[in-house]
């Protein structure tokens, strides 16, 4: 029971950093109906800058304590993500808004790998993993047989407002209606007064702001390399098609439906190998009986 | 009358005299190894961008799962060859492993036909994504075929000639599938799928052709490939080699058999020369691999239909050139 209790609580934590990168993944989709193969690759960099923002401002203020250190960081990143983020939208994918739909996505497939390699071949970053310095509490506390970190509640906690926070934004304020109101018709909205552009990097630079808290986090917890853009940020997108791309509240269930399969896994078959598999299993299953996701609204097509 | 014959058979008589050509080039000294093996990648990078052309291009279906296909034929390929095949048999026997490495991939196509029935465009891209992951994470967990160490043991068996001879016969079949019924099916399906229907065209019957000629194809690549480079392992086949055939397909022009051409030698031959030019700059050769992803963006902004986009080479068109403009 315990032993369930515990890969419970795993599953729950890995779960929401999918989850708060799917958000990135699926708000794109929402506004452009574009699958923005970059993002992942966005979450590697956030990760990066996290940790030499964190290095940085550990050595420069011996004094000050690591949970300011930490808010600084994480509020660092986020700008600086969500700068890239909007860089990236205006540069490579705002050229192409009028060309055929899949010419966006090998260029977010483009900027990925761009992205990807260049902090490879980069010498000062490198092929190798990196460590962020402890800035959250994590000895462990054992609790009736089950073992909690409090870094693991943290993340977990604050994933849960991040998430809540955003669902708010969208359902609640003026920028949240206008998200919704481009995504619903493109073609009528700019008549209606709504600076499209403007809103369309919002929404980059939110989706990176919070893939930017998924880095500071899942820094926090395990190290990272440049290729955890791959890794994870797959794994989030699956995340995304899960839920239903589109659907901010389904990007939140595919999140935590991708932890549990990624913890249960090992469980259930005999090595964590067969994980990719699993999950790229589900994503196809998925896609051939129930294309939009679970959570997705089915779209008819015109003639 | 002379021009006739001309039009007629000077093409063939020019493909046929390759094949000495390719056989003696490299026993007489004339390239040293090194070329050799970029000819051939120039060969198999040929058949890999007129593979995808055929789903990408011509369909306008959006594959990018293209080096699932690849690794199928490879590992099927290496595994005749090398495990069941009689070692002195082997370069005889080698079409055949070629011909059940196409077949494998084909069928694999014929399965991820289905879903191109139901979805179309971002969602048949993610399937195609899905599929080349689940294929490279199952060769990670067959321990028979090595798993992630890889498979090895092939022998060189891909000479020049026989790349040159696949070139020629794959260039040769997609062409005339191109200009049969079937193939102006498949470009009413990249004009709009709904009106094709409309029309008489069987969509889901030329979807599934397509898929698995395309899928045949990339798998004969996959079968050459790995008795080139006699060594091959899960990674060789991931989502980077899928995008190299998109760079392929996209620099040299979809729905177009002569850009596919182009487009594999151009790029082939640009990251060799890279690999040389890099480190005279004092830049670590790996930086080829960040040109690379900023060359397709680059492309699809300012150039989207590659350099032939649409059009071809004269000796692709149809006899019936008119019927077709």
């Amino acid at each position: 029971m315990a032993f369930l209790f515990q890969q419970i609580l795993n599953a729950l934590q890995v779960g929401s950093v999918y989850a708060l990168i799917a958000l990135g993944y699926t708000m794109v989709y929402g506004i452009l109906s574009m699958i923005n193969f970059a993002h992942g690759d966005i979450f590697m960099v956030s990760t990066y800058l996290a940790f030499f923002g964190s290095t940085l401002l550990v050595s420069h203020l011996a004094h000050a304590s690591s949970s300011v250190v930490f808010i600084i960081t994480v509020v660092a990143a986020m700008f600086g993500t969500a700068l890239l983020a909007v860089l990236i939208e205006r540069l490579a994918y705002k050229p192409l808004r009028r060309a055929p739909r899949m010419s966006a996505v090998i260029t977010a497939l483009g900027i990925g790998l761009f992205l990807e390699n260049f902090f490879v071949a980069f010498t000062p970053i490198g092929p190798q993993t990196r460590v962020l310095p402890t800035l959250l509490p994590s000895d462990p506390i054992t609790f009736m047989g089950v073992t909690v970190s409090p870094l693991q509640l943290i993340i977990i906690v604050v994933s849960l407002l991040v998430m809540l926070a955003l669902d708010v934004l969208v359902r609640r304020t003026l920028m949240g209606t206008a998200m919704r109101a481009i995504s619903w018709d493109r073609e009528i909205v700019p008549l209606m007064g709504i600076p499209v552009d403007r809103v369309i990097s919002v929404t980059f630079a939110i989706g990176a702001a919070i893939a930017a808290i998924g880095g500071m986090l899942y820094g926090s917890a395990y190290t990272i390399d440049p290729y955890i853009g791959i890794r994870i940020g797959w794994w989030a997108f699956i995340a995304a098609v899960v839920g239903g791309i589109g659907n901010i509240r389904g990007a939140m269930l595919g999140g935590f439906i991708l932890g549990f399969v990624e913890i249960f896994t090992p469980v259930v078959l005999p090595s964590s190998s067969y994980r990719d598999l699993v999950a790229f299993s589900l994503l196809l299953l998925l896609l051939i009986f129930r294309p939009t996701g679970i959570l997705g609204r089915t779209v008819n097509q015109k003639v | 009358m002379m021009r006739r014959y001309w039009k007629r058979w000077s093409l063939p008589v020019i493909l046929l005299a390759g094949l000495p050509i390719t056989y003696l080039l490299p026993q007489s000294g004339l390239i040293n190894p090194y070329l050799e093996l970029v000819l051939k990648y120039i060969g198999i990078n040929i058949i890999l961008a007129v593979s995808l052309n055929l789903v990408n291009g011509y369909m306008g279906e959006f594959s990018v799962g293209h080096a699932g296909f690849m690794a199928i034929g490879a590992y099927t390929a290496s595994v005749l060859t090398v495990a069941i095949f009689p070692e002195q048999a082997g370069p005889y026997l080698f079409p055949l492993a070629l011909i059940a490495g196409g077949v494998t991939a084909g069928l694999a196509g014929l399965v991820l036909a289905f879903p191109s029935f139901r979805t179309r465009g971002d969602y048949l891209a993610i399937v195609t994504l899905a599929f080349n992951m689940i294929v490279k994470s199952v060769l990670e967990n067959m321990g028979l075929l090595g798993g992630p160490r890889g498979y090895m043991g092939m022998d060189p068996l891909a000479t020049l000639t026989w790349v040159y001879v696949c070139v020629v016969l794959v260039l040769a079949v997609s062409r005339n599938f191109i200009y049969s019924k079937f193939g102006r099916g498949v470009l009413s399906i990249r004009e709009d799928e709904t009106a094709a229907g409309l029309m008489g065209v069987n969509t889901q019957q030329v979807k599934v052709l397509t898929f698995v000629i395309s899928a045949f194809i990339a798998g004969i690549a996959g079968g050459l490939f790995a008795h080139v480079v006699q060594f091959i392992n899960p990674r060789s086949f991931t989502i980077l080699k899928s995008t190299d055939m998109l760079v392929m397909v996209y620099l040299g022009g979809v729905g177009s058999l002569g850009g596919s051409i182009l487009g594999a030698t151009i790029y082939t031959v640009l990251l060799e020369a890279l690999r040389y030019v890099l480190p005279l700059l004092g830049i670590s050769a790996e930086w080829r691999w960040v040109a690379a992803p900023l060359f397709l963006v680059f492309l699809m902004i300012f150039r989207p239909r590659g350099i032939m986009g649409g059009r071809e080479f004269p000796f692709f068109r149809s006899n019936r050139a008119k019927e077709v403009a």
